[in-house]
């Protein structure tokens, strides 16, 4: 079993990233579970929602306590490293928003880096960050074929809508590296 | 497309509220009044939107409160629609004189709970409260484990619900957040396939103006106890219906229901009852118990109203320790709600099984391994009768 | 109602109550204290008491004119109060 751990800000898409990677493993045929929480729904405020993903049925149901995979939406909550490693399995995963030459400690974790910023910036003429991370969570970690993210991605949205955020995702999935 | 579909059952992705939604629109229901609440809120607005696309030929009666919307469900059930409604929380307690009405005007109508902490303080999560605040209401009541029961338990709601032996409302309680946001994949039935298993309603004694009657009649002390009698064994007879349902049910989806699902209970010599979704985190606990060698066994009930008794007395006659899980609590009462039924229940026996009571995940606090092991350590302690989890001391 | 069982088993569900109309049974006139005559001299057949009789034991005949049903009329007073021209008047109730 994969449990993802997805941290960001009111109003980023932290809620949308979880449940379209839900999706997309459902339509790949596994069984993954979206748990968002909900505390104090205020834009702006610390989110965070957790994805679960197995090939067996899962019938745990509480939070993600010690995650395989933390994915940081928000770039400024990189800075709270106890918050976002909390609990992270040993030989755990990040992927942090932030331009992929910037410095960063993070040690004893395998970073990715994706400058989502640039891509929503150029794609989407917005900064919504949620699908070129999810992108780049399958770029770096390949636990599902990015056609699945696309049909999950197809129900929500459609027209240029749709083509401008498939964008993101690709080039999220290409340009996240390994800092 | 995954390759598990069918041309009969689709396997999708979907939270508890709309796989609820799809299951009121799958049942092809005359009428839905609801008046939208969180964690129900989803369901609603679903529903409403397949009628305002055409994909559900049903009337939205879009009403100002829940006391209205479940006031419309009882007029349009004793004119003979199938009648669907949903609230949580805040929202039943305000249906609450209705409740009362609904079930001993026999509307078999199904309420979809997505269960909710009562005020106050104002919380929007998960506790048992409002199910258990209406369990002596006369209304059929099933607890859904995961979202995929959610949307069965609907269906089959309504062919218990509607059966002419029972005519008797239903209430299918899913955890609020837990299952109504959680999107989980489950398997949905191609239309076409459902009248095979829920037909369209066929009224008993609907209002017919070619054929006036007196519907919710005064009756006093010559009337009133007959009536109320009458209404008793309704609920209590059920059973029958309700299991025969849940078999039919069973073989037509290839998915098993029970009353109760028992696991590890044949050698168990402590057991956990449960209700709602908690039941799957406890099973892995069982799992894991069991690998330590430590005999534990689970009980987690789909069937809430009527209370299955007899059942529950076979099953855990001979266990040690009990630990009975109310995500819920009473003031000044001798425990929580389901330990005090799992208590009169067990009271017949010769010999009485330990009971612990087990205050846990009120307002939504999550409940993981960690509180499970602490469960666990409390029901080997003869000296503690009741804990609130997490929050001892 | 005597004639209705006695027995849950027999008792129509919920106690629905099959026959249309069945209030008419009820002589609700053997409940008066007092009993409202009517003047028709006096009577300007305005309809008013027709109106307000909670019992619908005032009759409304072809010509408009009124009579009270004294099988139904319990003998409230309603009618007499609100006659305009004091068509109609309370008096005591004998045998
Ligand atoms: S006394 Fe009352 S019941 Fe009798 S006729 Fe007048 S209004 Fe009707
Ligand atoms: S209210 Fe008086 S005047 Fe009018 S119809 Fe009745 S009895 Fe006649």
């Amino acid at each position: 079993m994969i449990e993802i751990r997805w941290h960001g800000r009111g109003g980023q898409g932290v809620v949308t990233s979880s449940q379209l990677l839900t999706k997309a493993a459902i339509y790949a045929g596994k069984y993954a579970i979206h748990i968002p929480e909900f505390g104090p729904e205020r834009r702006g405020a610390p989110v965070r929602a957790f994805t679960r993903i197995d090939d067996e049925d899962i019938e745990i149901r509480y939070n993600v306590r010690n995650p395989d995979i933390v994915v940081v939406i928000d770039p400024g909550l990189v800075e709270m490293k106890e918050f976002i490693t909390e609990g992270l399995k040993e030989d755990g995963v990040i992927i942090i928003n932030r331009p992929v030459d910037m410095p960063i400690s993070l040690d004893g974790y395998k970073v990715y880096s994706v400058d989502a910023y640039r891509i929503s910036i150029d794609e989407l003429g917005r900064p919504i960050y949620n699908t070129s991370m999810i992108g780049a969570l399958l770029g770096a970690t390949k636990i599902i074929p990015l056609e699945y993210l696309i049909k999950a991605l197809e129900e929500r949205f459609s027209g240029s809508v749709l083509e401008k955020n498939i964008r993101a995702i690709r080039r999220g999935y290409e340009e996240v590296r390994l800092v | 497309m995954s390759v598990t579909d069918t041309e009969r059952m689709k396997r999708v992705g979907l939270n508890g509220d709309e796989a609820v939604a799809y299951a009121a629109k799958h049942a092809n229901v005359d009428v839905v009044a609801a008046y939208p609440i969180t964690p129900q809120t989803i369901m609603v607005e679903k529903i409403s939107e397949f009628v305002y696309n055409g994909e559900l030929d049903a009337e939205f009666i879009a009403v100002e409160s829940e006391h209205s919307a479940l006031s419309a469900a009882v007029g349009a059930s004793l004119a003979g629609a199938r009648v669907f409604t949903a609230t949580a929380s805040q929202g039943l307690a305000l249906m609450y004189e209705i409740l009362y009405i609904a079930s001993a005007m026999r509307t078999p109508i199904v309420m979809a709970l997505g269960n909710r902490a009562f005020s106050a303080p104002i919380n929007i999560h998960c506790s048992h409260d409002d199910a258990y605040a209406v369990r002596d209401t006369g209304w059929l009541q099933f607890f859904a484990e995961n979202v995929q029961e959610a949307y069965d338990l609907v269906l089959m709601a309504f062919k218990i619900s509607e059966s002419p032996e029972v005519l008797t409302p239903s209430i299918v309680n899913l955890d609020g957040f837990i299952l109504t946001h959680c999107i989980e994949p489950l398997y949905i039935w191609n239309e076409r396939y459902i009248q095979e298993f829920l037909p369209d309603r066929k009224p008993v004694e609907a209002i017919d103006y070619r054929n006036p009657k007196t519907y919710g009649p005064l009756a006093l002390m010559d009337y009133y106890m007959l009536i109320k009698r009458q209404q008793y064994e309704v609920v209590r007879r059920a059973r029958a219906t309700i299991d025969r349902v849940f078999d039919e049910y069973s073989r037509w989806s290839g998915r098993r229901y029970r009353a109760i699902k028992t696991y590890m209970m044949d050698d168990a010599e402590y057991a956990f009852v449960v209700l709602g979704s908690t039941a799957g985190t406890m099973r892995s606990m069982v799992d894991k118990w069991r690998g330590m060698g430590r005999k534990v066994g689970l009980v987690s009930l789909t069937l809430y109203r009527p209370f299955p008794e007899d059942d529950l007395r076979r099953i855990l006659s001979g266990v040690e320790a009990i630990g009975v899980m109310d995500r819920s609590h009473t003031y000044g009462g001798p425990g929580a709600q389901l330990y005090q039924e799992i208590a009169s229940t067990l009271y017949s026996l010769d010999e009485h099984p330990r009971l612990l009571n087990i205050i846990y995940g009120l307002g939504g606090k999550d409940f993981g391994p960690e509180d499970a092991e602490a469960a666990y350590k409390y029901l080997m302690r003869p000296d503690v009768r009741e804990v609130w989890l997490g929050v001892e001391g | 109602m005597s004639s209705w069982p006695r027995d849950w088993r027999e008792l129509p569900m919920a106690g629905i109550i099959n026959i249309a109309g069945s209030s008419l049974d009820y002589k609700t006139g053997t409940w008066r204290a007092r009993k409202p005559v009517l003047y028709p001299d006096k009577c300007i057949k305005c309809q008013i008491c027709w109106l307000f009789c909670p019992d619908m034991a005032i009759n409304r005949l072809e010509d408009d004119s009124v009579e009270i049903n004294y099988e139904y009329c319990k003998g409230c007073g309603i009618c007499a109060e609100e006659c305009p021209t004091k068509a109609i008047e309370m008096v005591e109730e004998v045998g």
